[in-house]
């Protein structure tokens, strides 16, 4: 074993994404191994690794992690990433979960069938633009500082870069009402460990390709 | 203000149930306000108080916390009942996250049609009894101990005991093949807090009925059909 943490998922972001995310931010490497079939899956719910049957599972510190949260909390603790008290904790997590509420309708886009396709497009920019962005925004001016909780890097910043980053890629101008977003974004995507996580050739995953939604859904269904 | 804890939701389970199970197995006394009409609710939109424009919010230690996980991470690291290392509390939080799925399962099942209802009560205890039952029934028998983790009272054993309760409602008899269960739900409510949680006139609220449903849809002006999942 190579002491890296393993994560076991398919080839795309998903619900792993924000892990891939975190460990980069930290400077970790990490190992992946891609289902591509849905005997992957099989495989590893048959040798008991899946605690309940799911992936994401990341083999990390000599465990089989699964539950996205539950990967994601112990990451962010061990790296330091999760604020220095209980309060700064609790911002985060704040700020964290009205984040993944927008990545979920972010990642979802790409399964939604053809039909939906449009009313969920419409959905999820004006969630972003109503209801999620102007929180961040208004978080950075109120609290001043480059990061969102607190005088550093966590989570939350990783995390509100990654949904930009995403909703950027469904609407180029999202960010145009936002200021402080923007300024946000250049400034965390220069710490040195995410500026090479956006490099190409990195693990980060591109969007879901039309043509591999297919694919993908043979895996779990 | 009185210092306690204060809970701004509807008069009913859904996501806020998980928060009261907490504090009240804490032993934390708190206040309630119900939302009943639209009206308070825009004007708790318009005061501020909803960082998301969503509940549950929990007016605590000087902070309104909204998202029902922070709310319960907070709850749970300050009444110490998240493990005494990362390693523990990365089991809580997977099995936390376990029996959070299986009562997502339930938290939509007031809202569906009748028909939707027979569908997903059979999907909660096929769910219940082949994915998620069978992992704590295991992980209590291989360590033989009173609790999930840690030998000690955690919020994984207050979030099982919830979950369990919950699916018995759809069938009564649904822990018939998990003996480890049956004792543990004996045990951890017999816990004195629990045990004053579980009696009548507590804050535990009952069952979601159809006045529920309409509260809700009401008051979040939400009056699309849910599917289930």
């Amino acid at each position: 074993m190579s002491g890296k943490p393993k994560l076991h998922y398919f080839n795309g972001r998903g619900r792993m994404e924000p892990i891939r995310w975190l460990l980069a931010a930290a400077g970790v490497e990490f190992e992946e191994s891609f289902l591509e079939k849905k005997e992957d899956l099989t495989k590893l719910q048959k040798d008991g690794s899946l605690l309940f049957q799911q992936v994401p599972m990341v083999e990390i510190d000599g465990m089989k992690m699964v539950q996205t949260r539950a990967i994601a909390n112990y990451i962010a603790m061990k790296y330091n990433l999760y604020g220095k008290d209980l309060k700064e904790r609790a911002l985060i997590d704040m700020y964290v979960e009205g984040m993944s509420d927008l990545s979920e309708l972010l990642m979802t886009y790409g399964f939604q069938p053809a039909d939906k396709k449009e009313q969920h497009f419409a959905t999820m920019v004006d969630k972003a633009t109503n209801r999620y962005f102007p929180v961040f925004e208004k978080a950075l001016k109120d609290h001043g500082k480059d990061f969102l909780v607190g005088n550093q890097l966590s989570r939350a910043d990783v995390q509100l870069l990654e949904i930009i980053l995403m909703a950027e890629e469904c609407k180029p101008d999202i960010l145009a009402k936002f200021p402080l977003l923007q300024s946000f974004k250049a400034r965390i995507s220069n710490i040195p460990t995410i500026k090479k996580f956006l490099q190409p050739g990195s693990q980060r995953k591109p969007p879901i390709r039309e043509e591999d939604v297919a694919k993908v859904m043979k895996i779990f269904y | 203000m009185s210092g306690k804890p204060k809970l701004y939701y509807f008069d009913g389970r859904g996501k806020m149930e998980s928060i009261r199970w907490l504090l009240a197995a804490a032993g934390v006394e708190f206040e309630e306000e119900f939302l009943e009409t639209r009206e308070q609710y825009e004007k708790l939109l318009q005061g501020g108080s909803l960082l998301f424009q969503q509940v549950p919010m929990v007016e605590i230690d000087g902070m309104r916390m909204v998202q029902t996980r922070a709310i319960l991470n907070y709850i749970a690291a300050k009444y110490n009942l998240y493990g005494k290392d990362l390693k523990e509390r990365a089991l809580i939080d997977m099995y936390v996250g376990g029996t959070d799925d299986l009562m997502g399962f339930i938290l939509m099942f007031p809202f569906l049609s009748a028909e939707d209802k027979e569908k997903q009560r059979t999907i909660i205890v096929q769910k219940a009894t082949s994915r998620y039952f069978p992992v704590y029934e295991k992980v209590l028998k291989d360590h033989g101990q009173d609790f999930l983790v840690g030998n000690n009272f955690s919020w994984a054993d207050v979030h099982l005991l919830e979950a369990i309760l919950m699916v018995e409602e759809k069938k009564p008899d649904v822990l018939s093949g998990f003996p480890q269960l049956q004792a543990f739900k004996a045990r951890i409510s017999s816990i004195p807090t629990i045990k004053k949680f579980l009696e009548p006139g507590s804050q535990r609220k009952p069952v979601p009925d159809d006045k529920y449903v309409e509260t809700v849809r009401r008051v979040l002006c939400m009056y699309y059909d849910i599917k289930a999942n």
